[in-house]
């Protein structure tokens, strides 16, 4: 019995029973014992008492409740205004589906080039390195300014930060192929097509998989914001949207439900890894 | 005419400091058909180089290889060679390894034929069983047994071995040098190895080559070993001639060459 509790997976149940009780016992004292104090604030702030108990921290049972009407509701499409929240979802997963996409396009087959040919590697490096750490919403109002569609200005967000993880980790892999690998391409007279396509490439794979693997994650991370600033519809726009109309609630569903859609396409990608890996 | 003609070879690299580092000093050797040569010196002494050399992958500072007449300019399977880590290729089957060395070898030749040039040569190592599986589902002496099969399937002028066994415990190593000795004699392949192994050394050679230490390492001293085949692994270790070879190359590597670190 006692080393079943040990176990980690009773000690991260516990964690987060624990996390709740005391988002509990924060939400619902400060509402009830202080709440004298609060209204008092509240004439001096020039508030009325009501609203500023809609926009305090809402209990986890109010979350948990917002998030059963948001899910009941989440296929609603009938007005364009009240877009259900399994759509927004959708739109953002396509913007990251094609900005990664083409990314991906773009990234492998260049990384591959870099990697076979150092000295190309060499002369792009630098513009890598500049473009590489820039923030992805610096692009924003140049990509506005010049697809003038706020989707493709998204999309291409996605695409300019999903790129340089990937490219960067095919040619490290490309160009870091083991050398006796080389040396049996060598010592057996493989020509060089077929060295490139059987040794060279399988070589890499688990370099490019992991680069997929770190770029999902920053395009998943990316289009919050990216839909924040520049569109009409996605978990972005929901977001902040929400927070424009102080459901806080909202919020919080729309924020586990982002992480948990990031934790799927992480491990998505890591399964695909996995398969598609050699293994030694 | 020598199957394999080392010629007044020399080695030289530079280091960090562009500093000149010699690591080869005027290395001659000639090597008759289907003989077996052993290699053996300290650690960093440079056998491993002048086997590299003799493949084709480096280059020597100056002097020259010729393999059965022709100057070596590069590597080719005439002198296929079987590397220390098995250095199969992961995501190819164990006849998938073959096949792509085979492949190269024998152009020309239809698909059915090389795969059967492939399964032969895992056949010939014991290997019928592994055909299908990758090297990852094998044991470390299965590996080199592919590795072995891959360099003879390509029927090379001379094999080179570097240190194959190495990794190996020693009664998988014993069960690999006897296949090696059986194939090598219905071959007839001429044989270079590179190894540290006293024991393996007197086995497997003709002549036992040893190497001075680096740096600017020359052949130091060179046996014939005149024990006739085939040879007893056991007898070899209590009879007087394999006792006296013993004796010999380890006085020549710990007496008169002893490892830099113990001599200062």
């Amino acid at each position: 019995m006692l080393h079943r509790l040990q176990q980690p997976w009773v000690a991260s149940i516990a964690i987060f029973v624990g996390f709740i009780c005391i988002w509990a016992w924060f939400t619902t004292t400060t509402s009830g014992s202080g709440s004298a104090a609060d209204a008092e604030y509240a004439r001096l702030a020039g508030q009325s008492a009501p609203g500023q108990q809609a926009s305090a921290i809402p209990s986890p049972w109010a979350v948990a409740l917002r998030g059963y009407e948001l899910i009941a509701h989440a296929l609603d499409r009938d007005n364009p205004n009240n877009l259900g929240i399994a759509w927004h979802l959708l739109y953002s997963m396509g913007r990251v589906a094609l900005g990664f996409t083409l990314a991906l396009a773009v990234a492998v087959p260049l990384g591959f080039v870099l990697g076979l040919w150092p000295a190309c590697y060499r002369a792009l490096d630098p513009f890598i390195q500049v473009l590489r750490p820039v923030s992805p919403l610096a692009w924003m109002p140049l990509a506005l300014y010049t697809f003038r569609d706020s989707t493709i200005s998204t999309i291409f967000i996605i695409f300019i930060c999903a790129v340089w993880p990937m490219l960067i980790s095919t040619a490290t892999g490309t160009a870091s192929v083991r050398a006796e690998w080389l040396n049996v391409s060598r010592v057996f007279g493989v020509p060089r097509l077929e060295h490139v396509t059987r040794v060279v490439f399988p070589a890499s794979v688990p370099m490019i998989l992991s680069g997929m693997r770190i770029s999902i994650g920053i395009a998943w991370f990316v289009i919050v914001a990216a839909e924040m600033v520049g569109a009409q519809s996605g978990i972005g726009y929901f977001i902040w949207n929400e927070w424009n109309n102080l459901q806080i609630a909202s919020m919080i569903v729309a924020i586990v439900l982002v992480g948990g859609i990031g934790l799927a396409l992480d491990v998505i990608l890591k399964r695909i890894g996995e398969r598609l890996s050699f293994r030694e | 005419m020598a199957d394999l003609d080392i010629n007044d070879v020399s080695m030289s690299f530079v280091d960090r400091s562009g500093k000149e580092l010699r690591a080869l000093d005027r290395i001659s050797l000639a090597i008759e058909h289907s003989e077996f040569v052993c290699l053996i010196g300290h650690s960093g002494c440079g056998k491993s180089t002048l086997l590299n050399i003799v493949a084709g992958l480096l280059t020597p500072t100056s002097g020259a290889i010729r393999c059965a007449g022709a100057v070596v300019s590069g590597p080719a399977p005439e002198r296929a060679m079987v590397f220390q880590s098995h250095a199969l290729l992961p995501w190819m089957t164990c006849v998938e390894n073959v096949h792509l060395a085979v492949k190269q070898a024998f152009r020309g030749a239809s698909r059915s034929e090389l795969m059967d040039r492939a399964e032969q040569a895992l056949k010939l190592v014991h290997l019928e069983h592994a055909i299908g599986k990758y090297p990852f589902e094998i044991s470390g002496g299965m590996k080199q047994r592919v590795g072995i099969a891959r360099a003879f399937a390509v029927q090379p002028k001379v094999l080179l071995l570097d240190e194959p066994f190495g990794a190996l415990d020693a009664l998988t190593r014993s069960s690999l040098q006897d296949e090696l000795v059986r194939i090598v004699e219905t071959t007839k392949t001429t044989v270079v190895m590179v190894t540290h192994d006293i024991d393996e050394a007197i086995f497997l050679s003709d002549r036992i080559v040893a190497l001075s230490n680096g740096p600017a390492a020359r052949i130091g001293r060179i046996w014939k070993i005149e024990t006739s085949r085939p040879r007893d692994r056991l007898k070899l270790t209590t009879d007087f001639e394999g006792i006296k070879y013993r004796k010999e190359i380890l006085e020549f590597l710990y007496k008169k060459e002893p490892f830099p670190q113990l001599a200062s």
